[in-house]
């Protein structure tokens, strides 16, 4: 866990009450809507469909539980009694007023939160693996350069009005679950032969209307250099990117057209200028943010507890245990995802109920501490072995204990047109179809694991591109139709799926995605073949045949 | 539209000159980068101050060796969601040491006056009158800042380090 | 961002002006007494390209009151009953179409 200090608490209370001050402003008919609107996405206020929608911000996944109490009470008083949690970790609420907004700021800046730049054109919340600093074989915990950068990027005056929206991803382990491929700068830590800890930057990634896989700019930045490297990266796009087409705006389009060469070639000579100046980190300064970083005290715990050998004989145990509980890098304990994908429910909502609960099992069972991943699904991060059967019993008790994380009814979707003013489809009732489809546990445990992601409009902000199974939400003469993809992942290989036929109208998704599935089932080599390596080797074609032939 | 200058509302000793007006014999002049670059020495060699407007879509490569003798570069915000001026105004001040006024002219609106004096900005064309008036107010609103930039506030790294080094010393 | 009132208006038929009440973001409808009404019942209702425009325009103007405004579709009832002309606009006036998680009162 990062503490603030007096600095950032600061800071954000000032923020607070500047956005009081434009609230009142705009209230009164001082700013107008066209003034305040950038405002008020600087703080991750967007309208919608219904009301306004509120983005709060969770820099690289770690809440506290007192922080994730607070996310309840700003449901519960501001909302509607529940949250979404986005895969960008951030959580949003869909119903809040404007007049209130400053009041709900407020609170959640007494627990260190804030929704800075959750929104607008300027460097979104930086995002990272939600099992940093537990997952064996990590390099080292990403979160002190992710917090590096959060305060880097936090109000920066010359970067704030950029062309369009930056998005950094920070991983440090081998297989990558932040997903940094797709991100506008993707940093993947590594150490240099010295031993000396830096990062390979990659730069373009996104999805969208053109999507991107993000290319390498350079494979080795000292850590020292990260700020300057960065802020020279930033600053050849500001002045070059493109401002007339907000289609064209993203750091991918400039790095396109450029060709990754010529674009590393203006980085540079600008880095050349400023890799000296004062944004060169000293030892000091990140030793002074890593003291920030507070970790349990482990206690000595055996590899194979008794309570564990005893649970095993449950086979509903066991299945969770299997299928949710991952290795921790220290013996005796576990990182347990939570799934936010109870059958029927909506795709990473939780209610403030849930989130009191979870908060106080947090407490309990994992150190205070809570994580949230770009799966839109949640993880206690340090929960000792021999608990693992009590906590069982107690997430079950609140519907959290639905074993299916990574499984086919884990599905990835954004708001889509229930919520979202941009959409063409309906997202969530899809994705609510289809868990009910598959929830059959045993069904899915067959199946293994497969990723279905669904967005309501060509915005990608569910990640259709890279999803096993990817589904796009478009319209046709006023009627929802949905496109559907296979093959994409978002990963350390990740890659972009391609449409395996016409589109289909909503009535027919479900149906689709089962042909698909039992497609795989029918091609796949072996039980063990996962349906994106089915795909990787027979290609496309021999499920168009199957799925289409009867259409 | 008001000119805040050294944090108040001040009288612009400026006259913009349209590219095809006269130039006249005395006093101080702003001019586009466009009458500027089409003669520079005509215009630099009056005795009076003499202003330019950048454009902000425009590298400062043909600015940037007049300087010294330049009083007053007035850059752009055509709308004040587009940020190129302030990367021009770092670069002005921090790379190539320009002493004199940085104006900022086009959208200026209270909400961004943070932002503006920390790139660099010591002059503000404000567009409106309830803004202007509230520049003291408003620049106030922030105490700390994350990022080191040339406008001389002590950064939060520098100033933890420094409260790091009182702390110890004072053990 | 064109001005909704730059944009070429084409409507095919009955239609109204919406958009959302500034100070919480409700879904509002345009009177035909220059006001706003949570009901879509009390909107008013045009049919012709001028008219639309100007109900738009006079919407527009009044940002303080609600924001994002538009022209959308409706059906008119044989009572005369007004009612969503697309699936966007029913989501808008009666709510999301899904199952919530339960959310104890
Ligand atoms: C409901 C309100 C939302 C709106 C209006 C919205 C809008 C957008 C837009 C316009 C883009 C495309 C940006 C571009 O390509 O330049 C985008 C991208 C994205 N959104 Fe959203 N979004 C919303 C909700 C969400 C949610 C709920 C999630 C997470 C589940 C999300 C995650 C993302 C991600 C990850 C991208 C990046 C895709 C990329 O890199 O191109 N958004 N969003
Ligand atoms: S993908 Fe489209 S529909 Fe879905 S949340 Fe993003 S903008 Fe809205």
């Amino acid at each position: 866990m990062y503490a603030y200090d007096e600095i950032d608490r600061t800071l954000i209370d000032e923020r607070v009450s500047e956005f009081r001050d434009q609230v009142k402003r705009r209230l009164s008919g001082e700013l107008t809507e066209d003034e305040f609107k950038m405002l008020r996405l600087q703080n991750g206020v967007y309208l919608q469909l219904h009301a306004y929608m509120f983005r709060v911000a969770i820099p690289y996944g770690t809440l506290s539980s007192k922080q994730l109490r607070r996310l309840a009470h700003v449901a519960r008083r501001y909302d509607r009694g529940y949250g979404h949690f986005t895969t960008r970790q951030n959580i949003q609420f869909n119903w809040i007023k404007l007049a209130d907004l400053p009041d709900a700021l407020a609170d959640l800046a007494e627990v260190g939160i804030h929704s800075m730049q959750t929104s607008g054109n300027n460097t979104r919340n930086v995002t990272s693996d939600q099992w940093a600093g537990v997952a064996p074989g990590e390099v080292e915990d990403p979160r002190i350069w992710s917090e590096i950068l959060r305060q880097y990027t936090t109000l920066h005056p010359e970067f704030s009005f950029l062309p369009r929206k930056f998005k950094f991803a920070i991983t440090a382990s081998e297989h990558d679950r932040a997903a940094i491929k797709i991100h506008d700068i993707g940093l993947r830590l590594h150490k240099n032969e010295q031993g000396e800890t830096g990062f390979e930057v990659l730069v373009g990634g996104g999805l969208g209307r053109t999507p991107l896989i993000a290319k390498t700019i350079r494979p080795f930045v000292h850590g020292r250099d990260l700020l300057s490297y960065v802020e020279a990266i930033m600053r050849v796009y500001n002045q070059y990117g493109r401002r007339d087409n907000i289609y064209k705006a993203r750091i991918k389009i400039l790095v396109h057209e450029l060709g990754i060469e010529k674009f590393a070639e203006e980085v540079e000579e600008e880095w050349q200028h400023i890799r000296n100046s004062d944004l060169k980190l000293e030892a000091a300064t990140i030793e002074d943010i890593r003291s920030r970083f507070t970790y349990p005290t482990y206690a000595k715990l055996p590899h194979m507890p008794d309570e564990l050998r005893k649970a095993a004989h449950d086979p509903l145990f066991e299945r969770w245990r299997k299928n949710s509980v991952s290795p921790h890098k220290v013996q005796g304990y576990s990182i347990v995802t939570i799934s936010l994908k109870p059958v029927g429910g909506p795709p990473g909502d939780a209610t403030a109920e849930q989130m009191d609960a979870l908060a106080d099992l947090a407490d309990k069972y994992s150190f205070g501490e809570i994580r949230v991943g770009h799966e839109q699904n949640l993880a206690l991060p340090h929960v000792a072995k021999h608990d693992l059967p009590a906590l069982w019993k107690a997430l079950d008790k609140i519907g959290l204990a639905t074993p299916n994380v990574n499984l086919v009814s884990d599905i990835i979707a954004c708001p889509g047109l229930d919520y979202c003013s941009l959409a063409n489809a309906r997202s969530i009732p899809i994705a609510q179809e289809l868990t009910r489809r598959f929830a059959n546990h045993d069904t899915a445990d067959l199946i293994g694991r497969l990723h279905i992601n669904i967005s309501g409009c060509i915005n990608a902000c569910g990640h259709h591109h890279v999803g096993h199974i990817g589904i796009l939400g478009v319209e046709k003469n006023g009627e929802e139709f949905y496109q559907i993809t296979i093959g994409g992942r978002a990963d350390e290989k990740a890659e972009l799926g391609t449409l395996i036929g016409p589109s289909v109208p909503y009535n027919e998704v479900a149906d689709v995605i089962e042909d698909v599935v039992e497609a795989y089932l029918a091609l796949r080599a072996t039980p063990d073949e996962l349906f994106i390596d089915t795909v990787k080797r027979l290609g496309v074609e021999p499920f168009r045949e199957r799925v289409y032939a009867t259409r | 539209m008001p000119l805040v200058r050294g944090g108040n509302i001040s009288q612009d000793d400026f006259v913009q000159l349209a590219d095809d007006a006269p130039l006249p014999e005395k006093g101080a002049v702003l001019v586009s980068a466009a009458r500027f670059l089409a003669d520079p020495q005509v215009l630099l060699q009056r005795s009076d101050r003499l202003g330019v407007i950048w454009p902000n879509n425009r590298d400062l490569d043909d600015l940037v060796p007049h300087l010294e003798r330049i009083a007053v570069v007035a850059l752009v915000f055509p709308t004040f969601r587009d940020g190129r001026a302030y990367s021009q105004a770092r670069l002005l001040r921090e790379r190539y040491a320009f002493r004199g006024e940085l104006r900022a002219t086009g959208q200026v609106l209270r909400d961004q006056f943070v932002f503006m004096l920390r790139a660099g900005f010591d002059a503000f064309d404000v567009k409106k009158q309830t803004d202007a008036e509230a520049f003291g107010q408003t620049v106030k609103r922030y105490s700390v800042f994350y990022q080191p930039t040339g406008d001389g506030r002590l950064a939060a790294p520098f100033r933890r380090l420094q409260l790091r080094h009182s702390e110890s010393a004072s053990l | 961002m064109t001005s909704p009132l730059e944009q070429k208006i084409r409507i095919t038929g009955p239609s109204v002006v919406t958009a959302n009440r500034t100070w919480d973001g409700t879904v509002v409808y345009r009177t035909a007494t220059k006001g706003w009404s949570t009901d879509l019942a009390d909107a008013a209702v045009v049919r012709a390209v001028p008219e639309a425009r100007a109900l738009l325009a006079e919407a527009v103007a009044d940002d303080l009151g609600a924001v994002g405004a538009y022209i959308a579709p409706v059906e008119i009832g044989e009572s005369g009953k007004i009612a969503p002309g697309n699936l966007r606009e029913r989501i808008r006036a009666s709510g999301v179409t899904i199952d919530l998680l339960p959310v104890p009162a």
